[in-house]
């Protein structure tokens, strides 16, 4: 994001589709230290009831977020990010993973205590056209005008 | 049944966490983070910050871990096995950056069984070595209950 004084409610963030692959959830369980095996064990996804392997929510909340930090430009900016995970998404074993649908409006703009303007974004993820996080919403401070 | 008795109480602190920039690098690796201020130290230093800057859900990296050695403690009683993510919320109240000693301090906030579910509410509190708050994570943990 380049010039923020033009922020204003209701603005759209660019969408942004991703793929998850088996690949990235092993990646991603290296890096954050999630070693749960229904996000790579298929045997034991399915043995707890699962369709299958499933994303980390952790991995589908980072993605999530890279909308937010991408359109902000800074992800030092973010000052809160919360999300409810509502439904798994599934990654099957092939090359062309689960797509995962990001998109975002500016719902608010609110003030910091330090007089810092703040954009309320809430994100939409999409997963098989159904929603796969509810409540996300993330606080982006913007620069000062 | 986990213990009720624990609801309400803090933790003891862990032990301080050192932020990496090679942690911060592989974070953001894995979840596709491309911005120069998590790769790059000259930029995030001309961006102002003191060293890489870590993506919003870094915390979960050290604040995870250390609510997994709660949960599998039998004291606790929790189905660690069976444990579903409900929901997350990270507050920072400064961004997090390589070179940071976090200290983590798990809050036990509520523990309620409805629809045979078992539902925990954790709330982290992340202190640098000055004490000074940095983040506020939290989560709602489900598993299921017993069917006795």
């Amino acid at each position: 994001m380049t010039d923020t004084s033009g922020v204003a409610a209701g603005d759209e963030l660019p969408p942004l589709s991703l793929r998850i692959t088996r690949a990235d959830l092993v990646r991603y369980a290296g890096a954050s230290g999630d070693f749960n095996p229904i996000h790579w064990s298929d045997r034991v996804a399915t043995g707890v009831g699962l369709p299958g392997v499933i994303a980390h929510g952790m991995l589908t909340m980072a993605l999530a977020g890279r909308l937010v930090t991408g359109w902000a430009g800074d992800p030092g900016a973010i000052c809160s990010y919360g999300v409810r995970f509502t439904r798994p998404v599934v990654v099957p074993d092939d090359d062309e993973g689960a797509l995962v649908e990001l998109s975002g409006t500016v719902s608010e703009l609110t003030e910091a205590d330090d007089g810092a303007r703040v954009a309320r974004v809430t994100i939409t993820a999409r997963f098989d056209g159904r929603t796969v996080l509810s409540r996300a919403v993330a606080e982006v401070r913007l620069p000062s005008r | 049944m986990p213990d009720v008795s624990f609801v309400g109480r803090a933790l003891p602190p862990g032990v301080p966490y050192r932020v990496g920039r090679e942690k911060i690098r592989e974070f953001a690796l894995a979840i596709g983070e491309g911005a120069s201020v998590c790769h790059d130290v000259a930029a995030a230093q001309a961006a102002g910050y003191p060293d890489l800057v870590a993506p919003p859900t870094f915390p979960v990296t050290f604040t995870m871990p250390a609510i997994e050695v709660f949960l599998r403690d039998p004291a606790f009683g929790w189905d660690y096995a069976r444990m579903v993510h409900g929901d997350q919320s990270i507050t920072l109240h400064r961004p997090i950056h390589a070179g940071d000693d976090l200290v983590t301090t798990i809050h036990v906030e509520d523990l309620t069984t409805r629809g045979g579910s078992h539902m925990l509410r954790l709330r982290c509190e992340v202190a640098d070595s000055d004490g000074a708050p940095v983040a506020t994570t939290r989560a709602l943990l489900v598993t299921q209950a017993e069917t006795s």
